[in-house]
């Protein structure tokens, strides 16, 4: 863009900074907090592949994070609408496991035998996720209606429902564990056939760089047809190539974790396959789970972001006063969430299930906790109004790192929740310093 | 001249308790277009509540309300929105967290084709209209929590004039606002008020509204003390109305008036 053009249009604020890092910073419009996060994520990666003799930042090991994320990560998107809103949910853990239970039964017992369809037809897992989520959307619906329009604190409400769908989870086959699933269902878990392979995957990656691009082309045409201060073309070729690059390079992890050598074989024998010197290469590509975690943040974004609803969420989270003399439906808005993030339980309870081949009462055990602390992790104000979904992912993916991080080092495992406990507080406190510094 | 044209807004016998505490008994008020009414009393006369009626915050127990002569359904800011009335807070009411354009069209976004946020164009219409009330108002991408007092209240302003109001109700629109700002808003209740918009201005401070008024309203107890044209009284006449509930000749007097034969004590 000429220098002309430039002066005409109100100054980009980059305009104005001093050092480089604090322009940098400014032309990108990057959000300085997720900068931060991905910077103690990094060193926290870094620091357990020192610690644990380099076994952290593998190729295997990072895959399995991915996938050990996945669940957690779907939840804690609606986890951060709820927070937002000045509300809680306790009881997403035991939805999990309820709507898990449900499925399993769908998909073992009352699908393929009592209705007939037979174990192996190709609609089951399309009818028991069906099941799940109108069950997740149902859960949800009720506790929100009672938060919303009988005032009943979410927290008391979600703590009952915690009970509630974690004893219900039980009844539903008297405790016994349901297995194994479903085979298509069981892709949703990941493992080698629950990955898309390389070649799948390289299309994730074109698809993602396109996204980004487009949105980076997009955003400038709309600030151009406003007359809006720009950003500095190099800083949005820097933003495009940092993007992709980080897609790029995921995605190359990915594809460089390859089948275990025996499932490889049975593969290539299977296909009639040689299998060449030194063993069949055949990758694992993007996790399945992974890919629906993906979605849903990508979803939920646009939710929290682009829509009304999203935007009332936050206005809501703000001033709720105010929201609702703005003429805001706030009562339905609050069910709204609610009923989304029952939905997105449902969706979790999928991955879970499939993931452990089996639906078992103990399923999302605590999950409640740690989706709550992903989300805190990521930024989310417990006072309401403040939170990102990005961040909040990003948060699960610290979560799991610390855990799987220190199951690599071979730490007792009372000694990991007291970790996990210090770092939670720790974050937070830090988190509340960023804040007040920069208002 | 003005008892010729129908009110744009008449309130009657309007009352509501909070758990047996009578708020506001009985209370009647109108508007006329074009024309500024001051509600005045004490904190806690019953003023904000009854406005809060008008407004959609609180239910009234019983009376009625019309609009243009024609009788409203008022259950919540929604209702009240659709029949052109608009509310600035003595609190503001703004989300701090968001932006002031989203602030401005909360409620009411646009969107685009695909019934996505436009937020190009709401902040676009955000530029247009801050300009007109508050010039030198730069800071569209903060959230609201990190401007200044007299910033917030053109937000609160400029959004209860965005989109057409007939009745714009102020709620001590000046409270938080130097003496500059104050002036300001003064020349906006003129100007508003040229364009036949009706307005009420709530204050319990006489010096703020008795010059930009036509009528003071002055509540007491929650009860009306009395009504009077703001030429046919002065400011004195209007303070003892406020104070003890004495009404002046010049004012027609309401049920919360002091009764002569029946000294308060």
């Amino acid at each position: 863009m000429s220098e002309q053009n430039v002066l005409l249009r109100a100054t980009h604020p980059s305009q104005g900074a001093q050092n480089p890092l604090k322009r940098f910073l400014a032309a990108t419009e990057l959000d300085t907090r997720l900068l931060g996060m991905v910077g103690a994520l990094i060193f926290i990666w870094v620091g357990f592949n020192i610690f644990s003799g380099g076994l952290f930042l593998t190729p295997r090991n990072l895959w399995n994070l991915s996938v050990q994320t996945a669940s957690v990560a779907v939840m804690v998107t609606g986890m951060v609408l709820v927070i937002v809103a000045r509300n809680i949910d306790l009881s997403v853990g035991s939805i999990l496991g309820l709507v898990a239970m449900v499925m399993g039964v769908f998909q073992t017992d009352i699908l393929p035998v009592q209705l007939g369809l037979g174990f192996g037809h190709p609609a089951v897992w399309v009818l028991a996720l069906g099941v799940g989520l109108l069950m997740g959307v149902g859960i949800g619906a009720m506790q929100g209606l009672i938060i919303a329009y009988l005032k009943v604190p979410a927290f008391i409400v979600t703590l009952g429902g915690y009970l509630v769908w974690r004893g219900a989870a039980w009844w539903v086959t008297a405790g016994r564990t349901v297995a194994p699933l479903d085979s298509r269902f069981q892709l949703m878990g990941g493992g080698p056939s629950g990955a898309i392979g390389a070649f799948w995957s390289w299309v994730v990656a074109v698809i993602i760089c396109l996204g980004i691009l487009a949105m980076l082309y997009l955003g400038r045409r709309q600030r151009r047809r406003f007359n809006f201060p720009l950003r500095p073309v190099w800083a949005e070729i820097a933003l495009g190539v940092i993007g992709c690059g980080i897609a790029i390079l995921a995605i190359a992890i990915a594809n460089s974790y390859p089948w275990p050598i025996r499932i490889a074989e049975n593969f290539a024998e299977a296909h009639g396959i040689p299998v060449p010197e030194g063993g069949l290469f055949i990758s694992h590509g993007v996790a399945v789970p992974v890919l629906l975690a993906l979605a849903v943040a990508v979803t939920m974004t646009f939710i929290a972001t682009r829509t009304r609803f999203g935007r009332y969420v936050f206005a809501m989270g703000g001033n709720p006063e105010a929201a609702e003399l703005a003429g805001i439906n706030t009562r339905w808005v609050t069910v709204k969430i609610f009923m989304l993030m029952g939905a997105l339980c449902a969706i979790a309870a999928a991955i879970s299930s499939a993931r452990l081949n089996a639906a078992t009462n103990a399923l999302g055990t605590l999950d409640e906790l740690y989706v709550i602390a992903a989300a805190v992790i990521g930024g989310t104000s417990l006072s309401g109004g403040v939170g990102t979904i990005a961040g909040a992912v990003l948060g699960a993916v610290v979560m799991q790192s610390l855990q799987s991080g220190m199951v690599l080092m071979g730490l007792d495992s009372p000694l990991q929740s007291i970790v996990v406990g210090l770092v939670l507080v720790f974050a937070v406190w830090l988190d509340t310093l960023y804040r007040r510094n920069k208002v | 001249m003005l008892d010729r044209k129908i009110p744009l807004v008449e309130m009657n016998d309007i009352s509501i308790s909070f758990g047996g505490i009578h708020a506001v008994e009985n209370a009647s008020i109108d508007l006329y277009p074009g024309e500024v009414v001051g509600l005045l009393g004490h904190n806690g006369a019953g003023k904000s509540t009854l406005i809060k009626i008008l407004s959609g915050a609180y239910k009234r127990d019983t009376g009625t309300i019309r609009i243009n002569g024609e009788e409203a359904t008022i259950n919540n800011p929604r209702d009240a929105k659709a029949y052109g009335i608009e509310t600035i807070y003595q609190t503001l009411a703004v989300a701090d967290n968001v932006d002031a354009a989203a602030n401005l069209f909360l409620g009411r976004e646009l969107t685009t084709a695909l019934g996505t946020l436009d937020d190009a164009a709401m902040e676009s219409k955000a530029r247009e209209v801050m300009g007109r009330l508050n010039p030198s108002f730069r800071r569209f991408k903060e959230p609201v929590k990190a401007l200044s007092g007299g910033q917030r209240q053109s937000v609160a302003i400029a959004r209860a004039i965005l989109f057409n109001a007939r009745i714009l109700i102020m709620d001590e629109p000046t409270a938080a606002l130097g003496p500059q700002e104050t002036a300001q808003v003064g020349d906006l209740i003129k100007q508003l008020k040229s364009e036949g918009i009706g307005i009420f201005l709530i204050s319990h401070d006489i010096h703020d509204v008795f010059d930009l008024a036509d009528r003071v309203c002055v509540m007491k107890n929650g009860k009306v003390v009395g009504t009077a044209r703001t030429k046919d009284v002065t400011k004195d006449e209007v303070l003892a109305m406020i104070i003890v509930g004495k009404v002046p000749a010049g004012a027609t007097p309401g049920p919360g008036a002091l009764s002569e034969h029946r000294p308060v004590g």
